[in-house]
């Protein structure tokens, strides 16, 4: 049996190697990035000079030939599903006996009038960062296009090397249609805080460029002109999955897959930021490009493909981010604008720039999703809160369990009691202590 | 990007937004400074060595202190890793092999070569006497260069990590015990004509405590005080290590009390990055720390074996056996090798490989403590910042990123795996109740090693 699997990111890669650990079968990983899987997430890092190119891999080079994974440094042309045969750009025909398409995604390049110009791309692939590597060289102003987790991500990468920013945002506040306002009001304040000329309700017109094809400035809508030599497209990203057109497997904006993460052709199933779910769950969307739904399909499929039939359930909704300084995680459901029905206990630090949110259904007080800023929250603690529908008074009672900040740091449990307490009119008292004992005797107790 | 030559290795930094003017003017003060050190330890006649040395620690404190502020000072607090890998010094480039050069050559001349240093020690006259009662000598000044070191970058570490609660309270508690157990008290004892000695060091590390004839030599000569003195080394050998590590694991002296872990902590901070994280690494670590183990047990041992038989039959190995673990042991691979290889190996390379001390530390840590470092459920993104930045070369993406606590022998608990993850995923805890199932797989469910259970395979 004869396992290929066009990508390896980390979808790819946590297929790889699950189905290592429990099978046999020949495994080949194809991708035409680089040989040697890594973090997608630490390409700013290594721009930073946080870290090496190399402290960015997945594994230890010593994983691959031990685990008997094979990697190809080649480009699939073309699938054939009737054959089950993939033609490579450099090595011909392969084939295959199951196959696994995660192949990611690719910035989207909306039609902007000079976005060809060279100076102009998004930040996906090894390729682009060491395209802004390149361009960086003498650069004087760069201009970030989107008010996402990656354009926070540039202007942080330009910033570390002193190269000024302006960043445009179509929405009035960043990340404004992700984070409830105060967040995002918080995260404004952060970046202009870093001396970004952050410009939010502010939409691209135009790239500009010179006679050698280099950009040399921006155009807004209105009509503001900023000077500069770099242009950062980060309004999103789509499926990568353009070399599957003629491929008769059936495609949306993804490859469409049900379930257990199968598509359309027999033995061909699709994961991680390519793949588009038929039927999400509830409240979830067809296509999550994050990291961690990522690993979570690569395991999936790994389990059915090993011939015990999982269906992909991601669970319980989160992720994290940093914005500069300040620290973003989510667990469960919280939307920019909560629907009716949904309460929210907001509280923030006065220093402003820490804050935690807990959202909870308004009739029966079940919990339904944390948003901390600045702070660390235990993920199985909320997980399971959330899982359980417990009440948010119960859930105060416990709030130390979910502390996950470092020792000595300050705690605030008792300031979103007393907060909650005065909003309400009750007297919730704060009753465990953080200790690790209790959080593993409430982990392990049944649900 | 790979086929460029190594920025590290030139003079002029490609990236020149690195090091700002401040920083530059900074060192250059910097360099006068330890100039006028190096004139007087080359025998250069100062006007007035007292002065000279306060001029010298006067203008290195001072651009310590103003490259600190230029670095970090003005800027919202936070990681500040920026350009870490592309800088000469903490880079193994051309600035960090002669910095490794300089420092292995102090070493040297301090432990073989001590009259070279005689107008660096003139120096130290006048303090030595105010504090000691007794003339400068080499360890005098080492001790002196030693203390400030901790001190002056324990300052910067501190600005550096203000933002986090548990670097700082840490570095001033190493800054603390490095400076009042490990320089003031010594030589406050001196002063009152009692022994120099160091009561945050104890056996192994400090093995002649321990020794027969250190022991009757401070028995005899300083009855009541000798005997308590004694009585405290063999107590936080005996007592204190597995207890306190019990409780806190090894951190509670390696990155905590320890001087040679202050200097680590605070000097070696830039050069953290060094360590090796490669499992060969992992390799050579565990059969060479306790091979060092094993070498000075069995010195100690025959040490005493060769006591009670009056030195009649094992006198010539037994001192054969201590002299060589003085020699390689002590001077070469603690000072030579683990602190002049700070710009090469790391700055713990003398804690991670050689030290009998975090051996011991380190199998009660791994066997019997409650210390280990928890991972927030699926929250890794395998950015490898924790691996990077960890001085003991532990592989923390390899456990992070797959759900499983850290329970590791070498782990020293200086959090800062911790404090670079960008996602908050790693936490040092002492949890009472799972000392036996500390490193097994993740409690998450869905996201851990176990998420999906298959039968058989």
């Amino acid at each position: 049996m004869h396992i290929v699997i066009i990508g390896n990111g980390i979808a790819g890669t946590n297929a790889a190697r699950f189905i290592r650990k429990w099978s046999d079968y020949r495994i080949t990983m194809i991708s035409d990035e680089t040989l040697h899987p890594f973090s997608r997430t630490a390409l700013m890092y290594c721009y930073m000079g946080h870290v090496r190119q190399r402290d960015t891999q997945l594994y230890e080079a010593h994983f691959w030939a031990k685990n008997r994974i094979e990697r190809l440094l080649d480009r699939v042309e073309q699938v054939d599903t009737t054959s089950k045969t993939l033609l490579l750009r450099q090595s011909g025909a392969l084939h295959y006996d199951k196959l696994i398409i995660a192949t990611g995604s690719t910035p989207n390049r909306p039609d902007w009038p000079g976005q060809e110009l060279k100076g102009v791309q998004g930040l996906y692939h090894l390729q682009d960062l060491e395209g802004m590597e390149q361009l960086s060289q003498g650069l004087q102003h760069a201009v970030v296009v989107g008010g996402g987790l990656i354009g926070i991500e540039m202007a942080e990468m330009f910033l570390s090397r002193n190269i000024p920013v302006s960043m445009l945002v179509r929405e009035h506040s960043y990340w404004g249609n992700v984070l409830p306002g105060p967040e995002s009001a918080m995260i404004n304040r952060h970046i202009i805080e870093h001396g970004i000329d952050l410009r939010l309700g502010t939409q691209l017109k135009a790239i500009e460029g010179d006679k050698q094809g280099r950009v040399h400035s921006v155009l807004t809508q209105n009509d503001k002109r900023i000077a500069c030599q770099f242009v950062g497209l980060t309004t999103g990203v789509s499926p990568n999955i353009n070399f599957l057109r003629r491929s008769g497997i059936e495609l949306n904006k993804g490859v469409l897959v049900d379930e257990q993460l199968r598509s359309s052709a027999p033995d061909v199933f699709a994961i991680g930021d390519c793949a588009e779910l038929r039927r999400p769950a509830s409240g979830r969307r067809p296509i999550e490009a994050v990291w961690y739904t990522g690993r979570m399909m690569g395991q999936t499929v790994a389990a059915t493909i090993c011939g015990q039939e999982t269906m992909y359930k991601p669970g319980i909704w989160f992720n994290s981010a940093k914005f500069f300084d300040i620290e973003y995680q989510v667990y469960g459901s919280v939307p920019a604008i909560n629907p009716a029905g949904i309460s929210s206990l907001y509280w923030e630090h006065p220093d402003g720039k820490k804050s935690i949110r807990i959202n909870y259904e308004s009739e029966s007080l079940a919990v339904t999703g944390f948003n901390l800023m600045g702070i660390r929250y235990r993920h199985e603690v909320c997980e399971k809160w959330i899982l359980e529908g417990r009440s948010i008074e119960a859930v105060l009672q416990q709030l130390s369990l979910a502390n996950f900040d470092p020792e000595f740091y300050p705690k605030h449990e008792q300031e979103l009691v007393s907060l909650y307490n005065r909003l309400e009119q009750r007297n919730v008292q704060l009753q465990t202590r953080r200790s690790l004992t209790m959080v593993q005797c409430y982990l392990k107790s049944k649900v | 990007m790979n086929q460029q030559a190594s920025p590290s290795l030139s003079l002029s930094n490609p990236h020149p937004k690195g090091v700002n003017w401040q920083q530059k003017a900074a060192l250059a003060l910097f360099g006068i400074g330890l100039l006028i050190l190096l004139f007087a330890w080359l025998g250069g006649q100062v006007w007035n060595p007292f002065q000279a040395l306060l001029l010298a620690l006067g203008l290195i404190s001072g651009s310590a202190w103003w490259y600190a502020r230029a670095e970090y000072g003005g800027k919202p607090a936070g990681i500040k890793n920026n350009a870490v890998m592309f800088r000469s010094l903490s880079n193994r480039g051309l600035w960090g092999w002669i910095a490794g050069v300089m420092i292995s050559g102090f070493y040297i001349c301090l432990y073989w070569y001590p009259e070279t240093m005689k107008g660096l020690i003139e120096m130290f006259e006048a303090p030595s006497r105010a504090l000691r009662g007794q003339a400068a000598d080499q360890w005098f000044v080492y001790g002196s260069f030693y203390t400030l070191a901790v001190l002056l970058m324990g300052a910067k570490f501190i600005w550096k990590y203000r933002h986090n609660r548990y670097q700082v309270i840490r570095t001033v508690s190493v800054m603390f015990f490095q400076l009042i157990f490990s320089f003031l008290i010594p030589a406050f004892m001196q002063l009152m004509h009692q022994p120099e000695f160091y009561f945050t060091y104890f056996w192994p590390l400090k093995s002649e405590y321990l020794f027969p004839d250190k022991i009757s030599y401070l028995t005899q000569k300083y009855t009541h005080l000798g005997v308590f003195l004694v009585f405290w080394g063999a107590v936080m050998s005996f007592i204190a290590v597995p207890v306190l590590t019990y409780f806190f694991g090894k951190r509670w002296y390696c990155s905590w009390v320890c001087g040679c872990g202050a200097l680590a902590e605070t000097a070696g901070d830039p050069f953290r990055t060094l360590s090796d994280k490669s499992l060969r690494a992992w390799r050579i670590e565990r059969w060479l720390i306790h091979s060092v183990l094993v070498f000075i047990v069995l010195t100690t041992l025959l040490a005493w074996l060769n006591s009670w038989q009056q030195g009649a039959i094992l006198g010539d190995l037994s001192q054969g056996f201590s002299k060589t673990y003085g020699f390689l042991i002590g001077s070469i691979f603690s000072g030579v090798i683990g602190t002049g290889f700070y710009p090469i190996l790391g700055s713990r390379g003398w804690c991670r490989f050689g030290c009998p001390q975090a051996a011991i530390l380190g199998i009660f840590q791994k066997y019997f403590s409650r210390f280990r470092i928890t991972v927030n459920g699926g929250q890794c993104i395998s950015c490898g910042n924790c691996s990077t930045y960890c001085e003991m070369g532990i592989d923390v993406k390899a456990y992070a990123q797959r759900g499983q606590d850290v329970v590791r022998a070498s782990c020293v608990g200086c959090g800062i795996c911790s404090a670079v993850c960008p996602r908050g995923v790693l936490r040092l805890e002492n949890g009472a109740d799972d000392v036996r199932e500390r490193a097994q797989y993740a409690r998450a469910f869905h996201i851990g090693e176990d998420g999906v259970k298959l039968n058989d395979h």
